[in-house]
């Protein structure tokens, strides 16, 4: 790759090019210097990604768009947002997506106990409803939930919407608002704009198609699992005291593993659960009867691990 | 400063082409217009495959590509992937027209003279002079020495030995030439056929064998892993050989030409009853994910209707907590009703493949429903349900339906009537005003008696009834397809024909 540092970085395009050079440098912008150096960054915090991945974080930065992350269970996803939000000093805001969650739990909500507290008490002193409500719609009772906490925020934030795909599509719609506008509306109280464009991650385990609209707004990234020289960078990052001949080990036995067809193939945090395993039973070398007696914390179905004992003693190589 | 993070303008550049190499002046034009035309190209190719790119996401696109320079190829590749791909399934449709449109972009990938004359094949001479680049190694190599050069590459997983090498092989044995009409998979089996690259692996599994003193180095599950490892690097070497012959190409035909040649369907287009072998894999896995999200959204709705009507006894018992005031209202749940599911399948050898893709819907759905039945016919029936039942593997449970199931009465050749009597026979009471029955089958009857009356009576009995027709809608009842004689006595018949559509009808039933 040529090393472009001839190159100005940041040139206004002349009338007739329509391509223009500037970047948009305001604050929450360029948060990050290049990819490489993001890519660094990240490995400094013990987070292994590839050049593909780090460019999508970039980009997502440099357009103020937030980031859709897809792919299985287990394979980095929340620990991205958790580890972009360290190396950017940022305070991480993290709403939890289940089935059921609501605007209520998601944007704010009345506290409504103590509205009716304080109703009860201005009752006695005979207040008039006016001055009541003013009272009750006011801050005070004003619960904040993740996303109008993002909003209004005046720290850096990077937020997390992690396993979006649990909501039902209403609150998709609603995040949707939220995420194209960067502001929330709240009857009583008004308009509440950000002050920033926070760096957004929305994490999906696929479960199901979200909005296109959704898609639209986002930049997508699908996280697969990661190869097999990454893995290894993984278990020796996050693993204390394993050996680089283990490590290696482990992530080829895993590969192998991922080949095969199973209802379930072993995620990243299994692989660690595994060379976590094989570190305190003192194992330095793993042989197929070491792998037989382990396997179980890689695999989770039974049809998966007798596929497993059987395939990986077979020398001819996948059965097509 | 952001070193390497931003093209250049086009004037910028253009006072440094004559001391940069041809590939840098190549991106010199590129960073201003052409890049952009280029762009607009590669997009208009999306559109074709069918991955739709809205105005804005291509606006992302454009203003993408002012972030991250060509020349971090996988950076610009993923950033261009989060504007405009928004759907695993066409990844790969967008890495083909990826690779074609940006094949001859970035140095390493530029073409130099000497990659357009080809080396007389059946000799083995090379003709070309040295090559002024890192392929040197590659010029003027026998035979011998190539085979060398490969057996070692894959034996160290050196990359970029094997990229040479599968540069030089190309260039040898592919016996490419300007202008000629055959396609690159002719190019590719005439490098493969010349390469042996399976008495490539055996020699590097020998050679493992012997050198390793250690016994247990040498045990079943070792070699598997070393196996499993040569064998990814095989794959990998022939992934570049085919890239290889695909820029050689596209410096031939032109962009357009190629893209259009590689173009494929997207895996939820990609029509049942005439996929390939390659299609079928990639069908298989699209089908997990499909039936993994029914399940998801099977659970939620039956989840979401649960909210019934008030419970006045447990709100009053929760307002005790707030002095008397009801300020949790509480509800009582309602018992989620699940409809039962019978699944008729002909498993015919016109439709097989198409059956193989519901048999595995039934299954992955079954978990779901009060009760599933299924049945496979051809112009016997027989039920095959305790095959999905009493089976954690799917592909196992539709091997032993296919294997074991009683489904041939004379000769078999489709019999609906036939078919559909023995099931009047012997499961009709299993029928219920809650079940739903769906038929898959072609009704491509051989001219024998259509039986009708009995769907008509299934009708009578089911919820509804549904027939799953594989074939396009302008084939129905012609020749002797009589799906039109049932037609009337079905709640709805649909034309399935690939996952775009089952999915479609899938969302329906739920
Ligand atoms: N690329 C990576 N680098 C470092 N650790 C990783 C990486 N990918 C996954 N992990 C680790 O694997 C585990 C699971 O990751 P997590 O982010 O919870 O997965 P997901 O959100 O995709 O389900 C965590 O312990 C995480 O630290
Ligand atoms: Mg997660």
């Amino acid at each position: 790759m040529p090393e472009s540092s001839s190159v100005p970085s940041s040139v206004t395009a002349s009338d007739s090019d329509s391509v223009s050079y500037s970047s948009k440098s305001s604050d929450s912008h360029g948060r990050f210097s290049s990819v490489e150096e993001l890519q660094h960054q990240l490995s400094e915090v013990d987070y292994l990604c590839d050049p593909g991945l780090a460019g999508v974080v970039y980009l997502a930065d440099r357009l103020g768009k937030p980031m859709l992350v897809e792919g299985p269970a287990g394979t980095g996803k929340t620990q991205l947002a958790k580890s972009v939000a360290e190396i950017t000093g940022s305070r991480l805001i993290r709403l939890q997506c289940y089935e059921g969650l609501d605007e209520a739990k998601a944007l704010y909500e009345w506290n409504y106990k103590k509205q009716l507290l304080r109703i009860q008490t201005e009752r006695q002193v005979d207040a008039s409803w006016d001055d009541v409500s003013d009272d009750i719609f006011s801050d005070e009772f004003l619960l904040t939930r993740p996303l109008l906490e993002a909003i209004t925020a005046e720290d850096p934030i990077v937020l997390l919407i992690d396993e979006v795909d649990r909501v039902e599509v209403e609150t998709e719609a609603l995040l949707l608002e939220v995420l194209s506008e960067y502001q929330v509306s709240i009857p009583e109280l008004g308009t509440i704009k950000a002050r920033q464009v926070p760096l957004v991650f929305l994490t999906s385990n696929n479960t199901r198609e979200l909005s296109e609209a959704l898609k639209r707004r986002c930049l997508y990234l699908h996280i697969d699992y990661p190869s097999m020289e990454r893995e290894k960078q993984i278990v020796l990052a996050k693993v204390p005291d394993i050996t680089e001949n283990l490590a290696s080990q482990v992530s080829q036995v895993v590969r192998s593993i991922r080949r095969l067809e199973l209802k379930k193939a072993p995620s990243v945090s299994e692989t660690l659960d595994w060379a976590l395993t094989l570190v305190l039973l003192g194992v330095s070398h793993i042989d197929a009867e070491i792998a037989a007696d382990t396997v179980n914390i890689l695999l989770k179905y039974q049809s998966d691990i007798a596929k497993a004992n059987k395939e990986l003693t077979s020398v001819d190589g996948l059965s097509p | 400063m952001q070193v390497g993070t931003e093209l250049s303008d086009g004037t910028d550049t253009q006072e440094q082409d004559q001391d940069q190499p041809q590939a840098l002046s190549e991106l010199a034009v590129e960073a201003g217009e052409p890049l952009l035309e280029l762009l607009n190209g590669f997009m208009a190719e999306l559109r074709a495959v069918g991955i739709p790119a809205s105005l804005t996401e291509s606006l992302d696109a454009m203003e993408a590509v002012k972030h991250i320079p060509i020349t971090q190829r996988d950076s610009f590749k993923y950033a261009l992937a989060a504007t405009l791909v928004k759907n695993q399934a066409h990844w790969q449709a967008f890495e083909t027209a990826f690779e074609v449109y940006f094949s001859l972009r970035g140095d390493e990938y530029a073409i130099t003279d000497d990659d357009l004359t080809t080396a007389d094949s059946d000799t083995g001479e090379a003709e070309s002079p040295a090559e002024g680049q890192g392929g040197a190694a590659g010029a003027a190599l026998s035979p011998e020495e190539l085979a060398e050069m490969l057996y070692r590459a894959l034996l160290q997983g050196d990359n970029s030995m094997m990229r040479t090498a599968a540069r030089e092989a190309v260039r040898r044995y592919a016996g490419m030439e300007p202008g000629r009409p055959v396609g690159g998979t002719y190019y590719l089996y005439r490098t493969l056929r010349n390469l042996d690259l399976e008495g490539v692996l055996e020699r590097l599994m020998a050679v493992e064998q012997d050198s390793s003193g250690e016994v247990t180095d040498a045990d079943d599950f070792n070699l598997r892993l070393r196996r499993d490892d040569y064998e990814l690097r095989i794959a990998e070497l022939k992934h570049q050989i085919e890239s290889e012959i695909r820029r050689r190409l596209v410096a031939d035909r032109g962009v357009e030409a190629m893209a259009k040649t590689l173009r494929r369907p997207l895996p939820s287009d990609i029509d049942f009853m005439h996929a390939s072998r390659e299609e079928m894999t990639s069908l298989r896995k699209a089908i997990y994910p499909l039936t993994r999200k029914l399940a998801a959204r099977l659970v939620r709705k039956r989840r979401q209707g649960r909210t019934g009507p008030l419970d006045f006894r447990s709100t009053v018992r929760h307002s005790l907590a707030y002095g008397g005031v009801p300020a949790e209202p509480k509800f009582r749940h309602k018992r989620p009703h699940k409809p039962d599911i019978m699944v008729i399948a002909d498993v015919s050898g016109s439709v097989a493949a198409f059956a193989r893709f519901t048999l595995h819907l039934v299954y992955a759905i079954s978990s779901q429903f009060s009760k599933v039945r299924s049945f496979v016919f051809i112009d016997g029936l027989d039920e095959v349900t305790n095959f999905f039942e009493g089976s954690d593997d799917i592909a196992e449970a539709v091997h032993r339906v296919n294997t074991e199931a009683d489904v041939v009465w004379v000769d078999g050749h489709s019999d609906y009537g036939h078919a559909l009597g023995v099931f009047r026979d012997n499961y009709f009471d299993g029928i219920g005003p809650r079940t739903t029955v769906l038929i898959l089958g072609d009704a491509r009857n051989n001219y024998h008696a259509p039986q009708s009356w009995i769907v008509k009576a299934m009708q009578d009995k089911a919820r509804q009834v549904f027939w799953l027709n594989p074939e396009p809608r302008s084939y129905w009842d012609t020749g002797d397809s009589i799906v039109g004689e049932y037609a009337p006595y079905c709640d709805g018949v649909f034309e399935v024909r690939n996952l775009r559509q089952l999915e479609a009808f899938v969302n329906r039933l739920v």
